[in-house]
């Protein structure tokens, strides 16, 4: 027989161990799950995780995996620091949509001059874009209590709504026949969202995600923010004996999370999509979700989630095209990794015990 | 551009590989917008893709990808098609144009097919059917099937396609019916089957009695059967599984001549860019069964009407036609141009509302 029991402390070693252990146990599941489907699990699980990264066409690959990863990090980074303390911004989706919508607007807005200022101009817009679109729930949930996981989830299908008057209205393309959608920003250098080093996918959004990841650490490490955050997420009423504001608390979680959300969305918009349109946002704002977490909430550990949530992402297209694989067996894999760390990491603060049928 | 020729040196490679290596098979690569099961638009594209399959046999291999969002992921999966020696991808959702472009640029060994947009290229076609001759048709069964003369509409969004369906259905339902009234609601959406089954009981609780439908799920039949005395067509594909229920016809895309023609056409080495525009002549716009509960008479004329728009002697939007604020659009006799019909942008005269900004 066996039982769980509680650690005395969290198990340090567990707590890098789990991820891997996630990992592998998906692989095997996963290479199950693809068995059952009738192919082959050793080619398929290679086609995931070794082809992007070391495969014949690597060199194309690998500048994806941060295009990809980019806007997920940028936006889990936010995320986490809200989670750290118990906020729940659910609706980075709806930010990172405003933030684009800001963005563009401020860049199309100024078509067709060429000028230095314009793209800089559009990240400040896209972060404010952001920062308002989750001020709302913030403001609300200090003056009426109400609940942010609500508030801020509705204001994503708000915010596709007006995503989709602008692509009909206001942002549309004049020269595009009349379909939706706004000027491609790609034709536009001064607003366009280039390669800082052409070939490697290291767009500014990219670079953004970076920094993020440096605040952020030294943020939860160094600065008294970051401590009254951990405190407040590992110890609500020391925290309250620390007198730490509660209500400034919400307010800065919720307005960073909303800003790199909007960053992301505007990086995006100017850069690997291009333009604003009906279907822009794809669900990176829900993704980050599950990055974040994936990563433990911790800023290093979320820029490597992210990157592996992206190779599983252009992994699995290429399992699809290749091997035929259908989506939906994608989806459920990428599902498994996060059923597993969250069922392994269990271990991080349990142990298993044998106990002897005497002992009973 | 480095990186752009890094990319074409290796897809020159490739495809010298691939003419060197013994494998003569064309690769044709397709990309979806929706899943292959979704019963309506990429489930068509797909029946193409298995027609290509059984016409050529071993001379053809096929991939797919499902579930690609437009923008960068759309491109990456082109550009990922494109390396692993693909000779003719089909894109089919509207938002692939600019990503197709892109991806085309630095292939121009591979031929692209990009469906329902407006942007060619040296290696870029682009092809679409001409849907509104279907409409017509709808609109001539819903006119004269209706009792309420309320004839409710499913939009998915106001772009010129979905436009173009509701001025031919309002004006072939007037035809036949001048008391008709068009209430129309818009869905913002191809397939969500829970809001298309909400705009569907809106609409029957505003007095329709017939449900059109741009989306493409099946609830709004569903939705239909459950109203009881309301009919419905399916639509992007036929839908039978309605026909002892609301479904009295329906537009079926039928895409599988075109693709087989253009990877014929890529084999034979014959391959040029063209804009194509086919209707129901060419076969690629096809009427569902059209059900007993439509009287013989109607279904006659229906028919007729079918006939006529396939051989070409009578056009969908044939004038008089003024536009919704009573300007003269199309005299006595006229037929609507292509170039107005792809950018259409307006409603024609007695539809009620305005078009979504």
């Amino acid at each position: 027989m066996f039982k769980l029991e509680k650690r005395p402390q969290p198990s340090q070693a567990f707590a890098y161990l789990t991820p891997i252990l996630a990992i592998v146990a998906t692989m095997i599941a996963g290479g199950l799950l693809f068995m059952m489907l009738g192919k082959n699990p050793f080619e398929s699980i290679r086609t995931i995780f070794w082809d992007p990264l070391f495969g014949e066409f690597a060199f194309y690959y690998r500048p994806q995996l941060l295009v990809k990863g980019g806007p997920l990090i940028l936006i889990a980074i936010g995320l986490s620091l809200g989670f750290r303390a118990g906020i729940w911004n659910i609706g980075a989706e709806g930010q990172y949509i405003v933030g684009a919508i800001c963005g563009a607007g401020v860049g199309l807005a100024f078509y067709p001059l060429e000028a230095w200022f314009i793209f800089p101009l559009m990240i400040i817009a896209g972060a404010f874009g952001g920062w308002v679109w989750a001020m709302i729930p913030a403001l609300l949930k200090v003056r009426f209590q109400t609940n942010e996981i609500l508030v801020s989830l509705m204001l994503v299908y708000v915010a596709e709504q007006l995503l989709a008057s602008m692509s009909l209205g206001l942002l549309k393309n004049p020269d595009g026949h009349g379909f939706p959608g706004s000027r491609n920003l790609k034709d536009y250098p001064s607003a366009f969202n280039d390669e800082v080093i052409t070939g490697s996918g290291m767009h500014w959004g990219v670079v953004a995600a970076f920094i993020a990841v440096i605040f952020a650490y030294i943020l939860l490490n160094r600065h008294m923010l970051g401590f009254s955050i951990r405190l407040t997420g590992e110890a609500p009423r020391a925290a309250r004996f620390a007198s730490v504001n509660p209500t400034r608390l919400i307010l800065f979680c919720l307005g960073m999370s909303g800003a790199l959300a909007g960053l992301a969305g505007l990086f995006e918009v100017a850069g690997p999509a291009g333009q604003i349109s009906i279907d822009f946002n794809t669900g990176y704002g829900f993704t980050a979700i599950i990055v974040a977490f994936l990563g433990r909430l911790h800023p290093v550990g979320i820029l490597f989630a992210g990157l592996l949530m992206a190779l599983t992402y252009i992994g699995g297209e290429i399992a699809q095209a290749n091997l035929g694989l259908p989506a939906a067996a994608i989806q459920l894999f990428q599902g498994m990794l996060l059923f597993f760390l969250l069922a392994v990491d269990l271990l991080t603060n349990y142990r298993i015990k044998r106990i002897s049928k005497e002992a009973v | 551009m480095k990186f752009t020729k890094l990319l074409a040196t290796a897809a020159v490679a490739l495809g010298v590989a691939t003419s060197a290596f013994a494998d003569d098979k064309t690769k044709v690569g397709f990309v979806y917008v929706g899943p292959v099961g979704d019963g309506g638009w990429t489930y068509e594209h797909n029946k193409g893709r298995l027609a290509v399959e059984a016409e050529f046999g071993d001379k053809v291999e096929t991939v797919y990808v499902e579930n690609v969002p437009e923008g960068a992921d759309a491109e990456r999966v082109m550009t990922q098609m494109a390396l692993q020696g693909a000779d003719l991808i089909f894109t089919t959702s509207f938002g692939y144009m600019d990503p197709t472009i892109n991806v085309a640029k630095k292939f121009p060994n591979v031929k692209f097919e990009h469906a329902t947009g407006y942007k060619t290229a040296e290696n870029v076609s682009v092809y679409s059917a001409r849907f509104y001759e279907g409409r017509a048709i709808q609109g001539h069964i819903a006119g004269n099937m209706t009792e309420s003369n309320i004839i409710g509409y499913i939009g998915s969004f106001p772009i010129p396609e979905v436009i173009r369906g509701i001025n031919s259905a309002f004006i072939h339902a007037r035809k036949v019916n001048p008391d008709v009234q068009f209430k129309i609601v818009w869905a913002y959406t191809w397939f969500d089957p829970a809001k298309e089954a909400d705009a569907a009981k809106v609409l029957i609780e505003q007095g329709a009695d017939v449900i059109l439908q741009h989306t493409d799920s099946t609830a709004p039949l569903a939705a239909a059967a459950a109203a009881g005395n309301v009919i419905g067509f399916g639509q992007a594909s036929d839908m039978a599984e309605f026909k002892d229920g609301p479904r009295v016809s329906s537009i079926i895309d039928d895409w599988a001549p075109y693709y087989i023609a253009r990877t014929k056409a890529v084999m034979d080495g014959t391959w040029a860019t063209k804009s194509t525009w086919d209707g129901i002549g060419a076969g690629m716009v096809g009427i569902g069964d059209i059900t007993d509960k439509v009287p013989a008479s109607v279904k006659a004329e229906a028919l007729a009407l079918k006939d006529a728009l396939a051989s070409g002697e009578y056009h969908a939007f044939t004038g008089p036609i003024n536009k919704q604020d009573g300007s003269p659009w199309l005299a006595e006799g006229e037929t609507a141009d292509d170039g107005t019909l792809a950018g259409m942008n307006f409603y024609v005269e007695g539809l009620e509302g305005d078009i979504p900004q």
